[in-house]
């Protein structure tokens, strides 16, 4: 094959580069700086992330592509490396103390968050299965390692082998799948099989049964990557075991990447299709809501309290694949930006609450009264839980809103009167939190607690960000709306 | 298409025959004489200490790991080499930035310490 | 000539057995290795589908040679994990290993 029929576009790919650089560059540094130095890789990873975050800003609206559609800066792209970098950026700060807390400073662990960032932007980027793959599998690799970072701890251990056999498991559908739909066109192109999709396959004969196999597999590998109903079960353990802040990042940027491979490859490869698997999606995101929303009533873990809401939150943006307009193509990513923002701002007063020996998960023991003793931490948690079930005026309410009022347009009543039903039932474990916060007597061990820098400044981003969203969503939203594909 | 499998059949009949029958040769044309010496497992020469089955001590993993990364990244350099010649300057770049990549990896898996054998 | 059918029902043999082994296996490395296997039924298809459909032959080579990479540094990170877990519990069965559950 000739070189130069390879269209070759650099530019496209600055803010994927900086993170690799960084990402090596913290790699030696860990391994070349003696250990009292350490204290600056943390600063060195936000850098990064804020340059990469500059040329992606540079980019926006230039449409460019380059490597014969490998490689994308379109607005959609853009938009999603905006929310991957800003959750980045977010975790890197929850990271610097709590690392230090652990008296783990260590450069790899933001070498894998850069690698991880990296990876998600190459899935939202991308035209080409193969790299969206690629970036998938440096999400994961970096995730299993990222999750079992506490190597002391049997439960972090025990997070990270079952996130890998079944993150493993689910990939290897992945791929079987890209396969199959690979048979079936003979490219991985998704451009080229958005144009070839009405039509019969290359392959005359059997082309329907791979088509509709290798739909089936991709389903299932993108379903547990974002954890929906009924591939689910890592979520929980992985949340409870794996390091609070990386149990958020996985909440956040991984969940988001897997959405975002989902809307190109789904609503736009296979938009032509879309009766033959909208169902699939309808059955997914009731399961998904219901069964979170369910299981989260018992948790009395936090984490695990937000694991099963982050499965049913995956069920509401479910819904927009299933109406699968433009309006709620955009109903999505307004939807992540808030999720990242609420989710991070509660992984951040978790942090805040914990110490070295204990996690500050436990709702009964840890946290009753505590919004009276640490007044800061309780009400920015109200505020995260207000809007994690969806009340005015926060962010999580007209996330909601447009997706649902989205299904509507589109005719899918009954799925929005299901997901209303859930949202009903996710209030009262929302509010069981601000209640135990405020108006339980506090425990003995309840004892107001020192905020470090950067833990206050991401509670604090991430609260104004939730209200402002939730009082001017109409910004954020003509953004989103340009930036669909 | 039987026909083509009738082939596969012939090779494998074959195969496995020619090996039974090698092995029968040996057996009845060489001499026997065992003595301790000989029967001695073979360790590059090394006077062997206990068993030839034996379990690997654990430390070998991470020689092993380290040797499966790197030993798959290779599978990159045969396809490059094969068409060098018709890719040109801008191909001879690209695989040294791979393969300072994967120094870099070295690199940090030698500080680390992980090729000390502790 | 084996055709291209042969190939697919190699590979979705190959899988089956992988999806057995590893819902089966209770042993962490037993699964590792079925979980390879799934990967090596997928390179079977690239491979097949690259000869018999795409008329360049280069996209599912190409997809093929990134899948045993990917596979090989997922094996050398899941044989780290279990490594980890081998220290912990002292040994690699998967059903000991479970203090989280719901």
């Amino acid at each position: 094959m000739d070189l130069s029929l390879i269209d070759i576009n650099w530019q496209v790919i600055t803010p994927q580069i900086i993170l690799a650089v960084f990402g090596f560059v913290l790699l030696l540094l860990e391994a070349f700086l003696p250990k009292d130095k350490k204290g600056i890789l943390p600063h060195l990873a936000w850098i990064g992330i804020a340059l990469s975050f500059f040329f992606s800003v540079n980019l926006f609206g230039s449409g460019f592509s380059g490597f014969n559609g490998m490689a994308l800066a379109d607005n959609f792209a853009l938009f999603f490396s905006f929310i991957f970098l800003i959750s980045s950026f977010l975790v890197v700060l929850l990271s610097i103390s709590f690392l230090k807390r652990e008296e783990q400073v260590r450069g790899d662990y933001y070498a894998l968050l850069l690698f991880a960032t990296l990876g998600m932007m190459l899935m939202a980027s991308s035209f080409d299965l193969i790299v969206i793959f690629l970036g998938l599998e440096i999400v994961s690799v970096s995730l299993y390692i990222l999750s079992g970072f506490r190597k002391k701890d049997p439960k972090s251990n025990e997070a990270s082998m079952k996130f890998f056999l079944m993150g493993s498991f689910a990939t290897s559908f992945l791929i079987f799948g890209i396969a199959l739909i690979y048979g079936n066109f003979g490219t991985t192109n998704l451009e080229k099989i958005l144009f070839l999709a009405p039509f019969s396959g290359v392959f005359a004969g059997a082309s329907e049964f791979l088509l509709y196999a290798g739909i089936g597999f991709l389903i299932v590998g993108f379903g547990f990557k974002i954890a929906s109903v009924p591939f689910h079960m890592w979520m929980p353990d992985v949340f409870e075991g794996a390091p609070t802040p990386i149990a958020g990042f996985i909440s956040a940027g991984p969940k988001a990447a897997g959405f975002a491979a989902l809307l190109r490859i789904f609503l736009l490869a296979f938009s032509s299709i879309k009766p033959d698997w909208t169902l699939i999606f309808w059955i997914l995101a009731v399961l998904s809501m219901t069964t979170g929303n369910l299981l989260a009533l018992w948790q009395t873990n936090l984490k695990r309290l937000l694991a099963y809401s982050s499965i049913a939150h995956g069920g509401y943006i479910l819904i927009a694949f299933v109406s699968g307009s433009n309006s709620a193509i955009s109903g999505v990513l307004f939807y992540l930006s808030a999720y990242i923002l609420m989710n991070l701002g509660a992984f951040a007063v978790i942090i805040s609450m914990g110490s070295k020996e204990k996690e500050g998960t436990d709702l009964y023991k840890e946290y009753a009264g505590a919004g009276l003793k640490n007044p800061f931490l309780g009400v920015f948690m109200a505020i995260f839980m207000l809007s994690l079930a969806g009340f005015p005026p926060t962010a999580g309410f007209f996330a909601k809103f447009y997706i649902f009022s989205s299904a509507i347009k589109s005719g899918y009543l009954g799925l929005v009167i299901i997901a209303v039903i859930n949202s009903l039932i996710s209030v009262y474990y929302y509010l069981r939190v601000i209640v135990y916060m405020f108006m339980r007597p506090s425990a003995e061990e309840v004892k107001p607690v020192s905020i470090p820098f950067s833990l206050g400044l991401v509670i604090l981003l991430t609260g104004i960000g939730i209200l402002a969203l939730g009082i001017l969503p109409q910004e954020l939203l003509n953004l989103a709306y340009n930036s669909i594909f | 298409m039987p026909s083509d499998y009738a082939f596969v059949g012939l090779f494998l009949v074959f195969g496995v025959a020619f090996v039974l029958f090698v092995f029968l040769l040996s057996k009845l044309i060489a001499p026997y004489k065992p003595n301790p010496v000989k029967k001695e497992n073979y360790e590059c020469g090394e006077v062997p200490i206990g068993q030839g089955w034996v379990q690997f001590n654990v430390r070998y993993y991470l020689f092993a790991i380290i040797f499966v990364i790197f030993d798959v990244e290779v599978v990159f350099l045969f396809p490059w080499a094969v068409v060098y010649k018709s890719l040109g300057f801008f191909a001879f770049i690209e695989m040294l930035i791979f393969i300072a990549i994967l120094i870099f990896g070295l690199v940090y898996v030698w500080r680390k310490g992980a090729l000390k054998w502790v | 000539m084996p055709s291209l059918y042969h190939y697919l029902s190699l590979s979705a043999l190959l899988f089956c057995i992988g999806i057995f082994g590893a819902l089966t296996r209770r042993n962490a490395i037993g699964i590792l290795m079925a979980i390879e296997l799934l990967f090596n039924a997928v390179n079977i298809n690239f491979v097949a589908f690259a000869r018999f459909i795409d008329p360049q032959a280069i996209v599912g080579q190409v997809f093929t040679i990134f899948v045993i990479t990917i596979a090989a540094a997922e094996a050398a990170v899941g044989l780290a994990i279990i490594i980890l877990i081998y220290r912990q519990h002292k040994g690699v069965d998967v059903d000991k290993v479970n203090i989280m559950k719901w």
